[in-house]
């Protein structure tokens, strides 16, 4: 037909003149940044700076913040509520809520322990079924939400209290199951890398990062579209490699790194990459963004919310697995308490959109790290729990607020 | 003319005690516009849930090419070669116009999205349209109405139809963007699919249809060659103006064999 005529053969066509082209010396990246950051594209800054903020808080206060120990004892801290947060995002990003993860957390807990210890099956199949659990009641409450058209959150608000009862029916009368210091369960947590490895791992992210993104570039280059500029992907590689290597520094100058922190963060890059770079990813962020949009493009949404809501339940119960690793214990009050909040504000601290269709895998990290560091931070200074909870919610407010502003201003900037 | 891309005969279509359509025919050739009016409750979106294949009809025959086809469901009519672009255009604000011009049918290689593929195929696309939007890494929320029109027009011509339906495609937009959408169906046309558009805004339709196709009360009212009938008679079909003893009777004495039905 007529529209195929080929225009590949001919010279790449000249950018549009409104397009405003920035050069790739350091002055024109800065401006984009500016220019990016005054349409209410704030990105993962606040919650860099923020971070940046706490820490200077903390060590002024008490010398002991930075030190490796602590940092170390902090990426431990942060990865069960992290991996939930993981999950939440998938969520948020549909335009949905799920309250359901710290119990879910909770009861794959319990399963875990009651699988291991008291019927004595291998701690490897154990953690199996754990996770298989998550991924049932995920799939339950998909199924609910999206082919019976219950609200996700009274959905999950049920599996909120049910999931709880579970686990304390699971607990019986012990109410709290000790898992061996020894097996797979304690392995999880108590494993740290040397600094070889640790180094090696580090090496070979950034080059990976660093490599792929000039070949796509060059891909781009090649196709005759616009294309990042070699100095921009070298700013962007430096500012990967900054943290990279200054975090495996410190963790190296204690343990080593930690295999849960590593865990930890193979979910995020992959759930990143998922997002952004497949289709699935492609269609969660088209389901959050005009459900009715992406019924008419022919994606089956009702499938997509099914699986969201599994991930998000899978990723609960992997959380409770290293909660229970990390305690060696489940209790009555595994998974309860702040957990669910801490998750959700860890997601949206991180820069994740309540309103569904913005946000990044990142922001578990990000978020968690905020939280984690100032949770570890009041702990430091002996505050009382009740100190922490103010401020974690003063902390989530702004946040919040920041979401609602950067989404006036991106409305303001049409861009969304 | 050529052989007809889309011929319906007969079409009815009954919702309870409501007989939307009757008996009705339509027929669009390769590189036609034709308009289909009518006022509100003629029953124009009926006829097009039923070639979309939203709502098949109840009786009646489509022909496509030629030969008879039955369209039960949407993407009979896709596999067809008709694509239908809706009041509310269906877009997702949140992605960008690539993204959006693939929603759903994504190039992708072992579930992992070829994004330059798609963006130079979309870049292509959108040349041989005469579009020049600056960035097509923008979210669509950015666009102004016309563009966002433009992108769903574009989005369906990805499908290769040969039959394009718009519904009132010009309905929110200014006057430079109402320009933009017609010249685009015009360019439609001269690449040779057959548009049909729904339009209750008659500038438009004597802008660019070659047939108006009136529709009232579930009924063919007029088939008219839009440049041989003046605006007053297509109004007069639409409301029925024509539709009384004085009126018959004044066009039987005065222009005799004006109007069918």
């Amino acid at each position: 037909m007529a529209q195929q005529t080929p225009v590949a053969g001919e010279a790449a066509p000249a950018p549009d003149p409104r397009l405003i082209v920035t050069g790739s010396s350091p002055r024109g990246l800065v401006a984009a940044a500016l220019r990016r950051l005054r349409g209410g594209e704030l990105g993962a800054l606040p919650v860099i700076v923020g971070l940046i903020v706490i820490c200077a808080v903390f060590q002024s206060l008490n010398s002991n913040f930075l030190s490796p120990q602590n940092l170390s004892n902090l990426t431990l801290q942060v990865v069960s509520t992290g991996l939930m947060s993981c999950g939440v995002i998938m969520v948020l990003l549909l335009g949905e809520i799920d309250l359901s993860v710290g119990s879910v957390s909770g009861v794959s807990g319990a399963v875990l322990a009651v699988l291991a210890v008291n019927h004595g099956i291998p701690e490897v199949a154990a953690i199996a079924l754990a996770v298989l659990t998550g991924t049932l009641i995920g799939v339950v409450h998909g199924t609910v939400f999206a082919k019976v058209g219950v609200p996700a959150f009274v959905v999950t608000l049920a599996g909120l209290i049910g999931w709880q009862g579970a686990q304390l029916y699971l607990l019986g009368s012990d109410g709290t199951i000790n898992v061996p210091y020894d097996g797979a369960i304690a392995y999880l947590t108590q494993t740290y890398f040397v600094p070889a490895v640790g180094w090696g791992i580090a090496v070979a992210a950034v080059g990976l990062y660093a490599g792929l993104t000039l070949l796509g570039e060059r891909r781009r280059t090649a196709a005759g579209l616009p294309a990042k500029s070699a100095a921009e992907v070298i700013a962007r590689t430096v500012l990967l490699a900054v943290p990279v290597f200054g975090g495996v520094a410190v963790l190296n100058l204690w343990n080593g790194v930690p295999l849960a922190f590593l865990i930890f963060l193979g979910f995020v890059v992959v759930f990143d990459l998922v997002l952004r770079k497949t289709r699935y990813g492609r269609m969660v962020f088209a389901v959050g963004g005009s459900a009715e949009a992406a019924r008419r493009a022919g994606i089956n949404v009702d499938l997509i919310r099914i699986s969201v809501f599994a991930l998000a339940s899978t990723l609960a119960a992997v959380g409770g697995v290293l909660a229970v690793s990390r305690g060696f214990a489940v209790s009555q009050s595994s998974g309860s308490g702040d957990v669910l909040m801490l998750a959700i504000a860890a997601a949206v601290i991180g820069g994740t959109s309540l309103f569904g269709g913005r946000g990044s895998a990142y922001s578990a990290l990000l978020g968690g790290l905020v939280l984690g560091a100032i949770t570890s931070g009041l702990y430091l200074l002996q505050m009382d729990s009740s100190v922490r909870y103010m401020i974690t919610a003063a902390v989530l407010l702004i946040a919040v607020i920041l979401d609602a502003v950067s989404r006036r201003s991106r409305r303001a900037h049409a861009r969304g | 003319m050529s052989e007809p891309v889309l011929e319906l005969s007969g079409i009815s279509k009954r919702f309870g005690a409501v007989q939307a359509l009757s008996d009705v025919s339509l027929r669009v050739h390769p590189g036609e516009v034709v308009a289909l009016l009518g006022d509100n409750g003629a029953g124009k979106s009926t006829l097009v849930k039923v070639i979309a294949g939203v709502n098949p009809a109840d009786t009646g025959t489509l022909l496509w090419e030629g030969r008879p086809v039955t369209v039960a469901r949407p993407a009979d009519a896709q596999q067809l070669g008709i694509a239908t672009i809706y009041q509310d255009l269906a877009l997702c604000d949140n992605l960008d116009i690539v993204a959006n011009l693939f929603l759903g049918g994504e190039r992708s290689t072992a579930g992992v999205l070829d994004e330059v593929g798609m963006e130079r195929r979309a870049r292509e696309l959108l040349d041989s349209l005469s579009v020049s939007i600056p960035s097509l890494r923008v979210p669509v929320a950015s666009l102004s109405g016309g563009q966002r029109q433009i992108i769903a027009i574009a989005r369906s011509l990805l499908g290769e139809p040969k039959v394009v339906m718009l519904d009132e495609p010009t309905a929110a937009l200014g006057v430079a963007q109402t320009a933009q959408v017609l010249d685009l169906i015009e360019r439609l046309r001269d690449q040779g699919l057959g548009v049909i558009l729904i339009s209750h805004n008659m500038a438009d339709v004597r802008a660019v249809a070659d047939r108006a196709m009136v529709l009232r009360l579930g009924r063919n009212a007029g088939d008219f060659r839009v440049e041989d009938t003046s605006y007053e008679e297509i109004v007069a079909a639409i409301t029925g103006a024509a539709d009384n003893p004085v009126a018959r009777r004044a066009g039987r004495v005065a222009v005799p064999g004006s109007e069918e039905a």
